[in-house]
């Protein structure tokens, strides 16, 4: 495969000619040879509009434009280019705001004040900045594709100057530039090929998006937890450096929230947002408050470690299915350089229904829902390009995925989830329930599974997971029988399930300490929580153990929201343990029962358990549960 | 130069095909047929053949009509005498008055580059507890009331209208009835809001094309305002119908439905409409209140669910009142922290307490014995609902903020509501306020609610 674009510049220009137009697809009548997925551009009364061959059919030949398409006619000229849809790869990626075309944000707004001028395409990466280059090669030594020649400092990293992913085989350093400043395209090495060919480098390079980077040693299975600082997700259902996982819910159960948070808080060394066909508004806040935030890690800005690619719904549709490749290719590239990257993208719904529409006006046959039926392969293709790999060098480096899904009706069953739910290491559902009581996040914990380790044993993880869903099981049954219905163990059991969620999965998103927790600090609250469920309780009825942990709820919620190590964090501390020995029973009855009875399988699961389950079994693999009569989430 | 084309090859719809080389895309034509002219808009080309949207529909167009291609797109006038002003779905006056055919701008405009915009801060008072205690209305959000034919939409539109501090206010209405119309039209004129307001109006009996124009002739003139400056409002009621329109010429041209026969990019189309919600730094800025019917209260239709995920939250307006529960405003964090140090945990708290008196009814709906808790749980529920939920009540948001707190003590002890324990030592009624009217039961709001015309 031949991907190198200056070799081809001394071929002549190729036009077509617009044949017919609907919405933002555009029919073109060409000659001689196009390419696939090859851009073009639209020649309107002083701009160009930026389109790609989508399918090919005879000597005509349909594109998608990538801006609107008012003003083009019959008759109009495209422009070919002989290149697929690529991206800049380079220094002075970081901290950067670009479309889904990877054109920069904060430099249009030179162009276009307030809005976004039609055909106006600039360069990513600036032209003008001075990089300090120190090499790492010598003329003689033998380099192959994404092999260090050099680097430079960019914000928090070294930058790794590779020799571009495009260059197969093995290549001799003739000259290798001194150590001093450079600009992006000034040359920095020359290579020689076998056959004698010399090929200049600079510090930056193309490669098309819709195809993997794949230069490293080898993918391995994602063991090290990546830790987000929200309890519910590092505790019960924590996520893989190099893992992938999806965040469905329907509208207002708070995944653009949860993904924001994660963003500030996750431990990793580069974000990238895409904001992928949602509100502008929602990372407006991202762009605004990012760099007046300081990385506690790093000690520098947030936005530092941040790249935002930007195709609000409002942008060019075109361009939002091409958001969320730009967005991974950007990441494998950081991988390459040994860094861990997490990509959050929301929403990949709105990615599908791109497609989807682009199918339904190729006029595919529709799969279901009208989305095109090839959606399955390209949801798994996209997060397979996420992974833990080892590089040639040994070092380390992965790009996380996560997807969020914004489900038609909140409905689990329609195909994009289900797409993504296949290809995915761990699942965060979160509900409407949830969010309208106000449990942030909304992640259900009945619900919501991972297959990934994290900072908790799995049987530990399983025991309590376990005991949230008889708490709500006997919240069902007490809907049913009344509160006197049922016994005293019971409703202790219900009761720390409800204590369990409302000190320990929920999260104060707004509270400045609580926002984000520690795994340190989740170790030691997750095993004081253990503490207090192991201690044998006495209370004679149900008033007194409601009121017993109504009192330990409210002084937890304080203690949650103390900074660790304060004198009250040690206060607070204090009264828990305070309070929990005040109640403890003397005989072990009441707490030995309520443990036992968690781990005896009752019979009214099945007809208490939630509309569509699943659950990861003890050997990872996954059972599917569905009922007939409760299909909506709501 | 015009272009003219004097054989329509195919009616179909509300959609003419002729043969015109050399037009552009989205460029407007004029249909002149015996029943008058008609503006009708360029939506696909197809080698020689175009296919034009008929605005006022193509009932009596002849294949011999003339169809004159005019070299522009949708244009609208833009001035100062836009003010108490009605047109209709083209621009066209639908007062009487003299038609406004200068200085016109493009309906169909760019978006916003994302960078800059900011984050929204200021609130929008409208003297509703339900909206600005527990969703508030902040400027430059994008927010649909949910709500069902049949419950008072169109009401409390217009009360938000005539309460909200800003500067012009824009009513699109789309496929409205014409007693609701006059309703409104009169409401705005009778409180003397019609002068800083702009009405595009379609309705139903107006051709449905002309009720795809509505939001964008709306939102293209407040963008216009907002960058003079001005504090715009813009109402949209009712979305769904623009919604229908848009199914029904999608599936004339032939368009692969993709959920109850909605068009694939029904996302796309509200998305680009209700993102025109913006604040432009250092000067005005445009929010948007639409209303949304759902038909069969059925939230997961694909037009109030597309529209959920668009909006910057929702009104929830069902049995007359707006629902704590589905209502939400998700830019409320910007601005609840500058009111009170209260309001934001007081209006958690509430709605929590609010969720377990809810699930505490179906208990006794069932029979259950109620434990004294439960009996709180009740008490609190009814006030709530009373004081703060009924749409009649009209109070600023410290005295709604006062009230939530005398509910709270009238109902609970001080640990019980789980609030942060410096709140409560700050906020709780030093004195209790004896509880009036202890056994308020529903009748009692019930007949509250049937006043509810008098308030409005």
């Amino acid at each position: 495969m031949k991907l190198d674009s200056n070799s081809e510049n001394h071929k002549k220009k190729r036009w077509g000619m617009i044949v017919g137009i609907d919405k933002n697809m555009i029919t073109v009548q060409f000659k001689g040879t196009l390419k696939q997925n090859e851009v073009g551009y639209a020649v309107l009364k002083g701009c160009r509009l930026k389109s790609e061959v989508i399918r090919i059919m005879g000597d005509k030949a349909d594109l998608q434009v990538f801006e609107e398409t008012r003003g083009l006619k019959r008759g109009d000229l495209v422009e070919f280019t002989d290149e697929l849809l690529s991206v800049e790869l380079g220094p002075g990626l970081l901290g950067r705001v670009f479309d889904g075309l990877q054109n920069p944000l904060n430099e249009l707004v030179e162009k276009g004040g307030f809005f976004l001028p039609r055909g106006t395409y600039l360069t990513a990466l600036p032209d003008d900045v001075r990089w300090i280059f120190t090499p790492r090669v010598r003329p003689g030594d033998s380099v192959e594709a994404a092999d260090i020649i050099g680097t430079v400092p960019e914000s928090i990293f070294i930058h790794k100057i590779m020799v571009p992913f495009y260059l197969s085989g093995r290549y001799q350093v003739i000259d290798i530039a001194e150590p001093g400043t450079y600009r992006k395209n000034e040359q920095i090495a020359l290579l020689k090929d076998g056959r004698g060919g010399r090929i200049p480098l600079s510090m930056s390079f193309q490669w098309p998006i819709k195809i993997p980077v794949s230069l490293y040693r080898e993918r391995l299975d994602p063991v090290e937890p990546l830790i987000t600082r929200i309890r519910i997700i590092d505790t019960f259902f924590p996520v893989a450096k190099g893992g992938t996982y999806c965040i469905p819910g329907p509208f207002g159960a708070g995944k653009t929230v949860l993904q924001q948070i994660t963003s500030r808080n996750a431990e990793v060394n580069v974000v990238i947002i895409a904001a992928c066909g949602e509100r502008a508004g929602e990372v407006v806040e991202t762009i605004r408050e990012f760099p007046r935030v300081t990385d506690p890690v790093t000690g520098k800005s947030l936005m530092e470690r941040t790249i935002i690619i930007c195709n609000t719904s409002s942008m060019p549709l075109a361009a939002r299915e091409s958001s969320v490749y730009t967005a991974v290719t950007l990441g494998e590239y950081y991988r390459q350089m040994g860094l861990h990257v997490l990509l959050l993208a929301d929403s990949t719904s709105r990615w599908a229904q791109a497609m989807r529409e682009r199918s339904g006006r190729l006029e595919e046959i529709p799969g279901e829902e009208a989305f095109p039926a090839y959606l399955e392969s390209i949801v798994a293709n996209l997060y397979e390009r996420a992974g833990l790999v080892s590089l040639k060098d040994g070092t380390m480096g992965s790009v996380t995925i996560c997807g969020t899904v914004s489900p038609a009706g909140g409905n689990f069953e329609e195909p994009v989830t289900q797409a993504t739910l296949k290809v995915v290491g761990a699942f965060h559902g979160l509900s409407r329930e949830r969010s309208d009581a106000r449990r942030y996040p909304a992640i259900d914990p009945l619900e919501s599974w991972s297959n990934y380790r994290g900072i908790i044993d799995i049987d530990t993880r399983n025991r309590i997971l376990k005991l949230i869903s008889r708490a709500n099981e006997i919240d069902q049954m007490m809907k049913v029988v009344g509160e006197e219905g049922i016994s005293l163990d019971d409703y202790l059991l219900y009761l720390q399930g409800n204590f369990i969620d409302s000190v320990y999965l929920q999260q104060n998103a707004f509270d400045r300490v609580d926002s984000a927790t520690s795994s340190e600090r989740q170790i030691k609250v997750f095993s004081l929580l253990m503490d207090i469920l192991d201690t044998p309780l006495s209370v004679k009825n149900k008033e007194e153990a409601r009121t017993y942990f109504g009192k330990l709820r409210q002084i937890f919620l304080d203690y949650n929201s103390s900074s660790e190590g304060s004198v009250e964090f040690h206060e607070n501390e204090r009264r828990i343990k305070d309070i929990v020995v005040e109640h403890q029973g003397d005989t072990s009855q009441v707490g030995k029962t309520s443990l036992r009875s968690v781990l005896v399988e009752s019979d009214l699961d099945s007809h208490f358990r939630r509309s569509t389950s699943m659950k990861a079994t003890g050997n990872g693999s996954l059972t599917i549960q569905k009922e007939e009569d409760e299909k909506d989430i709501r | 130069m015009r272009r003219i084309s004097d054989k329509i090859i195919q009616i179909s719809g509300n959609v003419i095909m002729v043969l015109a080389p050399g037009v552009k895309y989205g460029e407007l034509a004029l249909v002149s047929s015996e029943r008058g002219d008609s503006f009708a808009e360029i939506i696909r080309i197809e080698e020689e053949r175009v296919y034009l949207q008929v605005f006022s529909g193509s009932i009596g167009i002849s294949t011999g009509d003339k169809v004159t291609f005019l070299g522009h797109e949708m244009r609208v006038h833009f001035s100062k005498n836009l003010l108490g002003r009605v047109f209709d779905g083209t621009g066209r006056p639908r007062d009487g008055r003299p038609s406004l055919n200068e200085n016109l701008i493009q309906v169909s405009g760019s978006t916003v580059n994302p960078v800059k915009r900011i984050i929204p801060s200021r609130m929008i008072h409208t003297g509703i507890p339900m909206i600005d205690m527990f969703n508030s209305l902040v400027e430059s959000q994008k927010i649909s009331i949910f709500t069902t034919p049949g419950e008072p939409y169109n009401e409390l539109l217009v009360r938000v209208a005539l309460q909200a501090k800003v500067d012009i206010t824009i009513l699109g209405g789309m496929g409205l009835r014409y007693d609701d119309y006059l309703f409104l039209k009169n409401t705005l004129e009778r409180d003397g809001a019609l002068s800083r307001s702009v009405l595009f109006i379609h309705t139903a009996a107006d051709p449905v094309v002309e009720c795809l124009m509505v939001p964008d002739l709306s939102l293209a003139v407040a963008e216009r305002f907002a960058l003079n400056g001005e504090r715009v409002l813009v109402l949209l009621t009712d979305m769904k119908n623009f919604c229908d329109a848009l199914k029904e010429i999608a599936i004339i041209m032939e368009h692969v439905p993709s959920n109850r026969g909605y068009p694939g990019d029904l996302y796309s189309q509200l998305a680009s409409r209700y993102e025109k919600a913006v604040d432009f730094e250092d000067f005005g800025s445009v929010t948007i209140l639409s209303v949304t019917t759902m038909p069969g209260d059925d939230i997961t239709h694909p037009v109030p669910d597309n529209t959920g995920y668009i909006t910057e939250g929702q009104y929830y307006l069902t049995n007359k009142r707006i629902e704590p529960f589905g209502s939400l405003s998700r830019l409320k964090q910007f601005v609840n922290e500058n009111t009170r140090e209260d309001h934001r945990s007081l209006m958690d708290t509430m709605v929590q307490l609010y969720a377990f008196y809810q699930d505490t009814k179906e208990k006794k709906a069932m029979g259950f014995r109620m434990s004294s808790w439960d009996n709180k749980l009740l008490k609190y529920g009814n006030l709530f609902e009373r004081d703060l939920m009924d749409l009649s009540v009209n109070m600023p948001l410290k005295d709604a903020l006062d009230r939530g707190w005398g509910i709270l003590a009238e109902c609970f002890e001080r640990e019980e509501t789980g609030l942060r324990t410096e709140l409560v030592n700050k906020f709780w009624p030093k004195e209790m306020i004896l509880c009036h009217g202890e056994d308020q039961t529903y009748q009692d709001s019930t007949e509250k609610r049937k006043r509810q015309p008098e308030a409005l």
